[in-house]
């Protein structure tokens, strides 16, 4: 389960879109969104399983996740806008193949 | 509206009816100190701890970094150490990272989540920071938020908002205002406003003499 895909700087992603009982930190209007690794931040203790008394680990892979604006609500304001969420790994699946424009 | 009811105690009630979480944490409180798992003194304590860290810290730790080129370096490269150096303690962090704003791009924090806040550089967050409404405009329209605090950016700046959603708290550093190459640290660190620290607006003008 847990056969983490390790993502890099630049690589596309896409949140998962998702919902369970618990302590979720992935914001709900992010999911099912796509963006791009903009920086790996490391490794932290899982909140899902600190925030019930759990020792949060394993540990996941922290994220900070690049969307352009226009992605994320669908209009064009103003196109350099960016939103950056810091999002765990397991929340991320590769979406590299479908996505090629808007490049960061 | 009688609250004559006061006189007869040694300390004040509040006057008005009590929301439903006000009254959970009271109770929690009372429990507590009942119990022996905390003493009020230790409350007290921890308020004036709350209370003794404030965007002072942020903002003297701007003003070095505006005047110090070698500073800056290793506030953006290692701000927990670059906060000890000014005895600062960030340690309370568990991530800490300094965005650097510039011409051509602006940064911004939010958490939508709840509250996230680098409060040992920055105290407690301004109630509007906990606002739904600042939580929802700030991801959906950060522009006219930042309108709104007396900042106009043309198309061409880039705005990067974040949502502090996880481990990791963002202090903005500001655009060192024009007309203060002379200036001393201390008269620098006067405006380095709070907000400008969480992006939604730029330091104070610089006002010649």
């Amino acid at each position: 389960m847990n056969s983490a895909t390790q993502f890099k700087p630049g690589d596309r992603v896409t949140v998962k879109f998702q919902d369970r009982p618990g302590h979720l930190r992935t914001p709900w209007y992010i999911r099912g969104k796509s963006g791009w690794i903009e920086q790996v931040h490391g490794e932290f203790r899982n909140p899902e399983s600190l925030a019930f008394g759990h020792d949060g680990l394993p540990k996941k892979t922290l994220y900070l996740v690049a969307f352009n604006q226009s992605d994320v609500w669908g209009r064009t304001a103003a196109p350099k806008d960016k939103l950056l969420v810091d999002i765990y790994e397991h929340w991320l699946e590769s979406s590299a193949q479908e996505r090629e424009e808007c490049e960061p | 509206m009688s609250d004559a009811g006061n006189a007869e105690h040694g300390h004040d009630h509040p006057k008005h009816e009590l929301s439903h979480y006000a009254k959970r944490i009271y109770a929690i409180r009372d429990l507590l100190i009942e119990k022996g798992v905390i003493t009020e003194k230790d409350i007290q304590c921890q308020i004036e701890y709350q209370e003794a860290r404030s965007p002072a810290n942020g903002a003297n730790l701007v003003a070095r970094a505006w005047g110090d080129a070698a500073f800056k370096g290793r506030l953006i490269a290692d701000p927990k150490s670059a906060c000890a150096e000014m005895g600062i303690d960030a340690t309370a962090i568990n991530e800490f990272v300094v965005l650097e704003n510039t011409e051509s791009v602006r940064h911004m924090v939010v958490c939508t989540l709840c509250s996230c806040y680098p409060r040992p550089i920055l105290g407690r967050p301004p109630d509007w920071y906990k606002s739904f409404n600042y939580r929802q405009r700030a991801v959906v329209d950060p522009r006219s938020v930042m309108r709104e605090f007396g900042l106009n950016l043309p198309d061409d700046v880039e705005v990067r908002v974040h949502d502090s959603t996880a481990d990791i708290r963002y202090l903005i550093l500001p655009l060192r205002p024009k007309g203060t190459e002379n200036w001393s640290e201390a008269d620098l660190a006067k405006l380095v406003t709070r907000d400008s620290m969480i992006g939604v607006m730029d330091p104070l003008d610089a006002i010649p003499e």
